[in-house]
C-alpha cells in the first residue's frame, strides 16, 4: 500500500481492508475447497501487531473451524506428518482434511500463545474461541476412539488450556474470573480440577517446592472460583452430552467431584505458601473449602502448620481447627495453652479481630473449663486491654464480664473481700506461657480499674461495671464485633444534644491555651 | 311554776337555732326545715358555707322558678303567637289586685298631668312613629323655627294654667318650697297675683324671643364667614402646613428630640460602676462556677442536666461594640432641600457634620481629596483590591458628582475615611493600614466570597476585616444576620484548612484569626458544633474508606491537625462526653493507630497528634492507650538494633521493616552541635531539603519532644493503678537502648509495680427499714400547676367540670318537673272527663227515672 500523507485515512483504510480481507477469505474457504489456502492468511492475522486484527481473526477462525467440525472436514484419528501428506496415496478429500486438521492445530497453538498476550481483549477472545473448540471437539471428537468404551471429552486441549491459564509469570486473575463462567459446566469443572491437579504437581515438582507467588496466586484464584454443587441431582449441566451410559460417567457424580476437589486443594496446600496466601486461604477455608471436601480432617496437617506459624495466620487457622474439633471430633492437645499464647497486643489491631473474638467467645463458652484457665484468660485479656483501641475495648470489656459471669469462681478477680485493704503486688505473671502457672486466680483486675479513666465514655462506663456485682444476664457482644471507629464516632456525631458546653477560656492564639503542649514543642514558623 | 317551765322549754328549743343565722324568714327558724350538714372533721381555719341548709325552702324556690319560666315555655310550646301583658304589675305576684288597680290609676293620672299642653285639645293624643313623636320629628327638619313664638302664643305655661284653673294647690305647694320673698306677698289678692303672672310670662317670652334672634343672627353670620373661606381652605391646606413647617426650624427640633432620646437610653445605668476589685471578684466567681461546672461534666454524673450558663462576656471589643448608642442611629437630614440618603459609614463619619451644615461637608470632601491623593501613592493596589467590595458598601455620593470624575473611584474609597483620622495624620503606620480598609463588609454568602474578602491581606488586616464583618453583621442588627454568621463559621474553618494546606502553610494568619473564630463559636455554639462535627465526620469517613481499600491510610494533613487544635480551644476536652470532643478523641485514636508512618513528616505529624492527645487529656487525666503505644513506636524508630526487644510494638509500627529506623541518627556525634528549639509546624507539611546534619538535628528535636511527652505522660498517669504496667514497655526500651537519656523518666517509672489492694465491689447502701413516720413532701402542691398558665388551666378545668355537673343536675330536675306537670295535666283532664261523664250519666239517669215514672204513671 502506498504511504499516505494522512495517517487517519490510512488507518481507516487498513481497518476496513483487514475486515474485508478476513471476511472474504473466510467466506471463500467455507464456500470452496479450492480456496482453502486462504486459511494461512487468516491464521497469520492471529500474529498481527494490532489487537483488533487479532480479535477479528480469532473470531473468524472460530467460525471457520466450528463450521469445519460440523461438516466433518477435519481429519479424525492419529494425524500423519504434514510432510508425508504428498507421499502417501490418499484421496484428495482426505488430503484436504489432513491439511485442515494441521491448520486447526496451528490455530490452537497460536490461540494458546495469545492467552499470554498483554491485551485482555485478545486473551478473552482467545479463551472463548478455545472453549468453543473444546465444545466442538467434544461433539465431534478428533480421536479415533471406540465410542462404546470411552467417554468423549477433549481432555488434552483442556489440559493445555489450563496450563496456559495458570501462568507462572503473569497474573491471570482477570482471565480466570472470565473463565469462571465455563466452570459452571459440570464436566468442564471436573476435567479442569483434574488438569489443575496435574499441573500443580508438575509445576511445583519442577520448582523443587519453592514458593512461586505468581503461579500460586493464579492457582488460588482458579481454585477459589471452583464450587462443587451441594447436591448430586444438580449435576446435569454439561458442555458435552454423553450418549453412552451418562449415569456412569465420572463427571456426572458428586462423589467424584468432591474427591477431585479435595485432591486438588490438598495438593495445592501441601506445598509451601507465601504468608499472604495463607491468610487468603484461611479466610475462605471454613466457608467455601471445608464443606465441599469429602473428608475435611485431611486438612489437619495444613491447619496445624498454619496454627504454628503464629500471628494473624494462627488466629485465622483457629476457625478451621474449631470446625474440625467441633464437627469432626478432632482432638487437639494443649489447644487452650496454645490459644493462651496467641494472645498478644497485636490481636487488637489485626483485620480479623471480629472473627477471632467470635471464636474465642465460643471456645470459652463452656462452663466446664477449669477456673484457673478462665482466670488466666481474663487476666491476660485485661493486661492486653491497656494497649487496645476503644473499638476493641468495647468488645473486650463485656467479654471479660461475660467470662466472670459464666464462671462464678472467677469472681474473686473483681471481688476479694477476704484480703480487702491489704495492698499487694500483682501475683500474675504475664510472661508465663502455661495458664496453670500464671497465678491469675490470685490477682485482681486493676487494669479494668485503670480503664475506668479511659477517655471514651462508653469504655469508661463498660469498665465501671466491675464496681458492682455483675448482673445475671450476659451481654451480647456479637453486635459490637464489627464496630468500626468511624461508626463509634458517628454515634456521638448523630446524637441530639440540647446544650453544647464551650471552653470558657477564650483563646487568643493558636498555640496558646491553659494546658498547652503543642506550643511547647512546635512553633508556627 | 308552770309559766316558767314553758319559758324554759322555749329557751331549750332555741338553742340549736342560732345556727340558722340572722335570717329573718320565719321558715328558717323552723327546726324541721333546717338541715345541718354533719362535718367529719373540724378543720382549723376553714370557713364552711354549707354547714346549714334549708332544703324545703330551696326546693320550693326552685319549683317556683320553674313554674315561672320553664312551665310557661312549656305551655307556649308549639304556639306561634304570644301575648305579652305590659300592664303595670301584671306579673307581680306580691301586689294584691286592689293595689294593682290603684297603681295603674295613679300612673294614668300622672301621665296626663305631666303633659304641658293638657288643655290643648288638638294635641291630646301624641302621634308617634316607631316610638318617636311625629311632632318632634317635624321639628327636627325645621332648621330654625322662627315662628314658634306664634305657636307659643296659644300655649300657656303650666304654672299659669294651674293658677288659672283651680290647680292652685300645685302652685301653692311650689311656692312654699320656693323663696321667702313670696311668702311676704302671700296676703295679696288673687287678681293681683294673676296680673303679676301675666306680666311675668310676657316678659319671659320677650326675653326668649330676643335671645333666639340673637342666636340666629350669630349663626347666619358664622355661616357667611365660613362660606367665604371655605373654597380657600379646600386646596390650600397642604401648602399652608408646609409653609408652617418650613417656617419653623423643625429639623433641629426633631434631631434634638432623637438625640435626647438616645441620651436618655444611655443615661440609664442599671447598676453603679464597679470598682476594679469588684470586677475582679466577680470574674473570679464566674470562673469558679465555670470550673466547677466543667469538673462536674468531667465526672459525667450531671451529664444530662448540665446547662449552658456561660454566656461569654469578653473584655475585648468583640461584643461591646454592638451596644446600641447614638452613633448607630440614622438621623434624618436635609441637604439642599432634599432628603439626604447616605451610606452607613458616611453616617458614622458625618455625625456632627449634619448640624454644621452643607458647607462643612463640601470642605470635608476637599480634605478627603487631598488625603486620597496622598493615599494613592501609598497603596494603590490595595485600593484596587478593595474596589469591588466598596461598590456595594458605598452608596453613590451625590455631592461628589460635580467634582472631577477622574478620581471618582479613589475618592469613594477615600471618602470613607473618618475626618478624625484624617486630621491626625501623624498616626502610626498600623493605623494607616487600618484606615485603608472599609468599615463595613457584607457577610460572605459563600466560601469563595470569604476567600475573596480575605485574600491579599496581611494576617492582622485579615483579622481586622473579619472583626468588622462580625460587627457589621451582628445578629442584633438584622434578622438575617444570625444565619449569615452561622454560615460564616463553617467558611472560616474551611478557610483555615486552606491556609494550613497551602504551600507554605500560613499558620500565622490562622493564629491571628483564632479570636474571631472563638467569638463566633461563643455566639453560636450549635452552629459551631455542627460545623466542626461535619469536618470531623468527613475526614473520619474518608480515612475509614482508604483503610478499607488500602489497609493503611496516610497521616492526616496539617489542616486536620489545626482543626483538632482549634477544637481543643473551642470545646472542653475534659467532658465525660461531648458532641465534638468525643469524636475528636476517636479521630485522634484512629490516626494514631491506623496511619502509616513512612517518612519524617509522618513522624512529625504523629508527634503533633501526640501533643494534641496529651493536651486533650491533660485536665481530665484520662488514659489514652493509643498515645502511649504511639510514643513507644516512635522511640522504637530510634533504636537501631531491633533484636531482643523486651516489648512489642503495635500498629502502625512494625517490629522491623523498611521505615523502622527513621529516627536512627546517621552520625552519632551530631548531637554535640544540636541545641533544643521548637520544631516548626510547617515541617509537618513538607520537610525542606536538608543536609544530613540538619536532618539529624531534626531527628534529635523530634526525639527530644517525644521523650518530653513521655515524661509528661508519666507525670499525668502516675496515680493509675496499672501505671507500671502501662509504662513497662517504654521503660524496657529506654533501659536497654537509651539508658543515659532522660534519666528522670526511668526514675519516674518504678521497676516494681506498686502495691494495690485487691478489688472489691463498692459497698452497697443498706436498704433502710420501712418507716412509719409520715413522709413529708416539702414541695407539696408543686406537682401540678407549676406555672401560671398551668394553674389557670387547672382552675378552668375544675370550673368547667363543676358547671357541667351542675348543668346536668339542672336538666334532670327540669325533666322531672315537666313530667310531673304533664302527669298532673293528664290527671286533671281525666278528672274533668270523669266528672262530665258522671254528670251525663246523672242527667240520663234522672231522665230515665222521669220517663219510667211517667210510664208507670200512665200505666197506672
Amino acid at each position: 500500500m502506498a504511504p499516505s500523507t494522512d495517517s487517519n485515512v490510512k488507518d481507516e483504510n487498513s481497518q476496513v481492508s483487514y475486515k474485508k480481507d478476513i471476511n472474504t477469505k473466510t467466506g471463500r474457504i467455507l464456500q470452496n475447497k479450492k480456496h482453502s489456502n486462504d486459511i494461512f492468511d487468516v491464521i497469520e492475522y492471529l500474529q498481527s501487531e494490532k489487537d483488533k486484527e487479532i480479535i477479528f481473526a480469532t473470531n473468524a477462525c472460530k467460525r471457520v473451524f466450528c463450521q469445519l467440525f460440523y461438516r466433518g472436514d477435519l481429519y479424525v484419528g492419529d494425524l500423519p506428518q504434514e510432510e508425508e501428506l504428498m507421499s502417501g496415496d490418499r484421496s484428495a478429500e482426505e488430503k484436504y482434511r489432513i491439511f485442515m486438521r494441521h491448520r486447526y492445530n496451528n490455530c490452537v497453538e497460536l490461540l494458546l500463545e495469545n492467552m499470554g498476550h498483554e491485551a485482555f481483549q485478545v486473551k478473552e477472545a482467545s479463551l472463548c474461541a478455545l472453549m468453543k473448540f473444546v465444545e466442538a471437539e467434544g461433539k465431534h471428537p478428533l480421536q479415533n476412539l471406540d465410542l462404546i468404551e470411552h467417554y468423549i471429552f477433549p481432555r488434552e486441549l483442556l489440559r493445555t488450556l489450563v496450563e496456559h491459564l495458570l501462568s507462572t509469570e503473569e497474573d491471570m486473575s482477570l482471565l480466570i474470573s472470565r473463565f469462571q463462567e465455563f466452570l459452571e459446566m459440570d464436566d468442564v469443572r471436573y476435567y479442569v480440577m483434574s488438569s489443575v491437579r496435574d499441573n500443580i504437581y508438575r509445576v511445583m515438582g519442577r520448582n523443587k517446592k519453592a514458593v512461586i507467588p505468581v503461579y500460586q496466586n493464579n492457582v488460588y484464584t482458579l481454585l477459589s472460583n471452583i464450587n462443587v454443587p451441594s447436591q448430586g441431582s444438580k449435576i446435569k449441566h454439561f458442555l458435552v452430552k454423553q450418549a453412552y451410559r451418562p449415569e456412569e460417567w465420572k463427571a456426572g457424580k458428586l462423589k467424584e467431584h468432591k474427591r477431585a476437589f479435595e485432591q486438588m486443594w490438598l495438593l495445592f496446600l501441601k506445598f509451601k505458601l507465601p504468608s499472604s496466601m495463607y491468610k487468603k486461604i484461611l479466610v475462605i477455608l471454613h466457608e467455601s473449602i471445608m464443606p465441599q471436601m469429602s473428608d475435611p480432617t485431611l486438612l489437619i496437617d495444613f491447619l496445624s502448620a498454619a496454627y504454628d506459624i503464629g500471628g494473624a495466620i494462627s488466629l485465622l487457622a483457629l476457625n478451621g481447627l474449631f470446625i474440625l474439633i467441633h464437627k469432626h471430633n478432632l482432638d487437639y492437645p494443649d489447644f487452650y495453652k496454645k490459644l493462651y499464647s496467641l494472645l498478644d497486643p497485636s490481636i487488637f489491631h489485626v483485620k480479623y479481630r471480629a472473627r477471632f473474638f467470635h471464636l474465642v467467645n465460643i471456645f470459652l463458652s463452656s462452663t466446664h473449663l477449669p477456673a484457673y484457665l478462665v482466670a488466666a484468660f481474663v487476666k491476660r485479656f485485661a493486661r492486653l486491654s491497656l494497649t487496645a483501641p476503644p473499638t476493641a475495648l468495647l468488645i473486650l470489656l463485656p467479654f471479660i464480664c461475660n467470662l466472670i459471669r459464666r464462671h462464678p469462681s472467677c469472681r474473686v478477680l473483681i471481688h476479694r473481700p477476704s484480703a480487702a485493704e491489704e495492698p499487694c503486688d500483682d501475683p500474675y505473671v504475664m510472661e508465663e506461657e502455661d495458664p496453670a502457672q500464671c497465678h491469675a486466680l490470685e490477682s485482681s483486675l486493676w487494669e479494668i480499674k485503670t480503664l475506668q479513666k479511659h477517655y471514651h465514655p462508653d469504655v469508661a462506663k463498660a469498665a465501671m461495671k466491675i464496681n458492682e456485682p455483675l448482673t445475671e444476664q450476659e451481654e451480647e457482644i456479637s453486635e459490637v464485633l464489627e464496630l468500626s471507629t468511624f461508626e463509634l464516632m458517628e454515634r456521638d456525631l448523630k446524637a441530639e444534644r440540647k446544650t453544647i458546653p464551650l471552653e470558657f477560656d477564650t483563646a487568643t492564639e493558636l498555640l496558646k491555651s491553659p494546658r498547652e503542649v503543642l506550643g511547647v514543642h512546635f512553633s508556627l514558623e | 311554776i308552770n309559766k316558767t317551765i314553758i319559758v324554759h322549754q322555749l329557751v331549750f328549743c332555741a338553742v340549736p337555732l342560732p345556727a340558722a343565722g340572722g335570717d329573718h324568714h320565719p321558715i328558717s327558724k323552723n327546726p324541721f326545715e333546717v338541715k345541718i350538714n354533719r362535718k367529719k372533721f373540724d378543720v382549723l381555719g376553714r370557713k364552711s358555707k354549707h354547714d346549714v341548709g334549708l332544703p324545703g325552702v330551696s326546693r320550693s324556690r326552685a319549683i317556683q322558678k320553674r313554674k315561672d319560666t320553664l312551665l310557661k315555655e312549656f305551655r307556649l310550646k308549639d304556639k306561634n303567637n304570644t301575648f305579652i301583658d305590659r300592664r303595670f304589675g301584671e306579673y307581680d305576684s306580691k301586689l294584691t289586685p286592689e293595689e294593682k288597680i290603684l297603681q295603674r290609676f295613679t300612673l294614668e293620672r300622672q301621665r296626663t298631668q305631666d303633659r304641658k299642653d293638657m288643655y290643648n285639645l288638638n294635641e291630646e293624643e301624641e302621634l308617634t312613629h316607631y316610638g318617636q313623636s311625629l311632632a318632634e320629628m317635624e321639628k327636627m327638619t325645621d332648621v330654625i323655627d322662627s315662628d314658634s313664638d306664634s305657636e307659643e302664643k296659644g300655649l300657656l305655661s303650666a304654672e299659669l294654667t294651674a293658677t288659672h284653673f283651680g290647680g292652685g294647690g300645685g302652685l301653692l305647694r311650689k311656692k312654699s318650697a320656693g323663696d321667702d320673698e313670696e311668702e311676704e306677698h302671700k296676703p295679696r289678692s288673687r287678681q293681683e297675683l294673676i296680673e303679676e303672672l301675666i306680666i311675668k310670662s310676657k316678659q319671659e317670652k320677650r326675653e326668649r324671643q330676643t335671645q333666639k334672634e340673637e342666636a340666629q343672627e350669630l349663626t347666619e353670620k358664622l355661616d357667611q364667614e365660613w362660606k367665604s373661606i371655605q373654597n380657600l381652605l379646600a386646596h390650600k391646606t397642604p401648602k399652608a402646613e408646609r409653609t408652617d413647617e418650613t417656617d419653623k426650624p423643625k429639623l433641629d427640633q426633631y434631631d434634638m428630640m432623637v438625640r435626647e432620646l438616645g441620651f436618655e437610653m444611655k443615661a440609664q445605668p442599671s447598676e453603679k460602676l464597679k470598682s476594679a476589685e469588684e470586677l475582679a471578684r466577680e470574674e473570679r466567681q464566674r470562673l469558679q462556677t465555670l470550673e466547677a461546672d466543667r469538673l462536674k461534666r468531667m465526672m459525667g454524673d450531671a451529664e444530662e442536666d448540665a446547662v449552658q450558663t456561660n454566656t461569654h462576656i469578653s473584655a475585648d471589643d468583640m461584643n461591646d461594640g454592638f451596644i446600641l448608642d447614638g452613633d448607630d442611629r440614622k438621623t434624618l437630614a436635609y441637604k439642599d432641600g432634599k432628603w439626604n440618603i447616605e451610606g452607613e459609614e458616611e453616617e458614622k463619619e458625618d455625625e456632627d457634620g449634619d448640624e454644621e451644615g452643607g458647607e462643612e461637608e463640601e470642605e470635608e470632601d476637599d480634605e478627603d481629596d487631598a488625603e486620597g491623593e496622598e493615599d494613592d501613592e501609598e497603596g494603590e493596589d490595595d485600593d484596587e483590591d478593595d474596589a469591588d467590595e466598596d461598590h456595594c458598601d458605598l452608596q453613590s455620593d451625590e455631592g461628589s458628582e460635580d467634582e472631577d470624575g477622574q478620581g471618582a473611584e479613589e475618592e469613594q474609597v477615600c471618602a470613607e475615611e473618618p475626618p478624625a483620622v484624617s486630621e491626625e495624620q501623624k498616626k502610626a503606620a498600623q493605623e494607616a493600614a487600618k484606615a485603608e480598609l472599609p468599615y463595613t463588609f457584607p457577610a460572605p454568602e459563600s466560601y469563595s466570597d470569604l476567600k475573596q474578602l480575605l485574600q491579599g491581606h496581611g494576617s492582622e488586616q485579615q483579622r481586622l476585616i473579619l472583626d468588622r464583618t462580625l460587627k457589621c453583621n451582628h445578629p442584633s442588627l438584622s434578622a438575617g444576620n444570625k444565619a449569615k454568621l452561622q454560615k460564616l463559621f463553617g467558611f472560616l474553618l474551611e478557610y483555615v484548612g486552606d491556609l494550613a494546606t497551602q504551600n507554605p502553610p500560613d499558620l500565622r494568619t490562622v493564629s491571628a484569626l483564632i479570636p474571631q473564630i472563638c467569638g463566633l463559636c461563643q455566639m453560636f455554639p450549635e452552629a459551631a458544633c455542627k460545623a466542626v462535627q461535619t469536618l470531623l465526620s468527613d475526614s473520619g469517613h474518608s480515612m475509614e474508606e482508604t483503610l478499607e481499600v488500602k489497609g493503611r491510610a496516610p497521616m492526616p494533613d496539617l489542616d486536620m491537625l489545626v482543626l483538632l487544635k482549634i477544637t481543643a480551644l473551642l470545646f472542653p476536652s475534659s467532658d465525660f462526653r461531648h458532641p465534638v470532643t468525643t469524636p475528636a478523641f476517636l479521630f485522634l485514636s484512629q490516626a494514631l493507630t491506623r496511619c502509616a508512618v513512612v517518612s519524617l513528616e509522618d513522624v512529625c505529624k504523629g508527634l503533633v497528634l501526640c501533643c494534641l492527645a496529651l493536651e486533650y487529656v491533660s485536665l481530665s487525666q484520662r488514659i489514652f492507650p493509643e498515645l502511649l503505644n504511639f510514643l513507644l513506636g516512635l522511640l522504637h524508630l530510634t533504636v537501631s538494633d531491633k533484636h531482643n526487644m523486651g516489648y512489642t510494638v503495635v500498629s502502625p509500627f512494625r517490629r522491623q521493616g523498611k521505615s523502622c529506623d527513621l529516627l536512627v541518627l546517621k552520625d552519632p556525634n551530631v548531637s554535640h552541635s544540636w541545641n533544643r528549639k521548637p520544631i516548626s509546624l510547617q515541617t509537618a507539611h513538607r520537610l525542606p531539603a536538608q543536609s544530613p546534619v540538619e536532618r539529624d538535628h531534626y531527628r534529635l528535636s523530634l526525639i527530644d519532644s517525644c521523650l518530653d511527652l513521655v515524661k509528661r505522660c508519666t507525670w499525668l498517669y502516675k496515680d493509675l493503678p496499672s501505671y507500671a504496667h502501662i509504662f513497662q514497655p517504654i521503660r524496657a526500651l529506654l533501659l536497654k537502648h537509651l539508658p543515659d537519656l532522660h534519666r528522670e523518666i526511668l526514675d519516674a517509672i518504678p521497676e516494681k509495680p506498686s502495691q494495690h489492694a485487691p478489688l472489691v465491689f463498692k459497698k452497697k447502701k443498706p436498704i433502710p427499714l420501712k418507716l412509719f413516720t409520715p413522709k413529708i413532701v416539702l414541695d407539696y402542691g408543686k406537682k401540678r400547676g407549676n406555672t401560671k398558665e398551668e394553674k389557670e388551666r387547672e382552675r378552668l378545668k375544675h370550673k368547667y367540670k363543676r358547671e357541667f355537673k351542675g348543668a346536668l343536675r339542672e336538666i334532670r330536675k327540669d325533666t322531672r318537673f315537666l313530667a310531673r306537670e304533664k302527669l298532673s295535666d293528664v290527671m286533671s283532664r281525666d278528672a274533668e272527663r270523669k266528672r262530665k261523664v258522671k254528670e251525663l250519666y246523672g242527667s240520663l239517669a234522672t231522665q230515665e227515672g222521669e220517663w219510667k215514672a211517667l210510664k208507670r204513671k200512665n200505666r197506672k
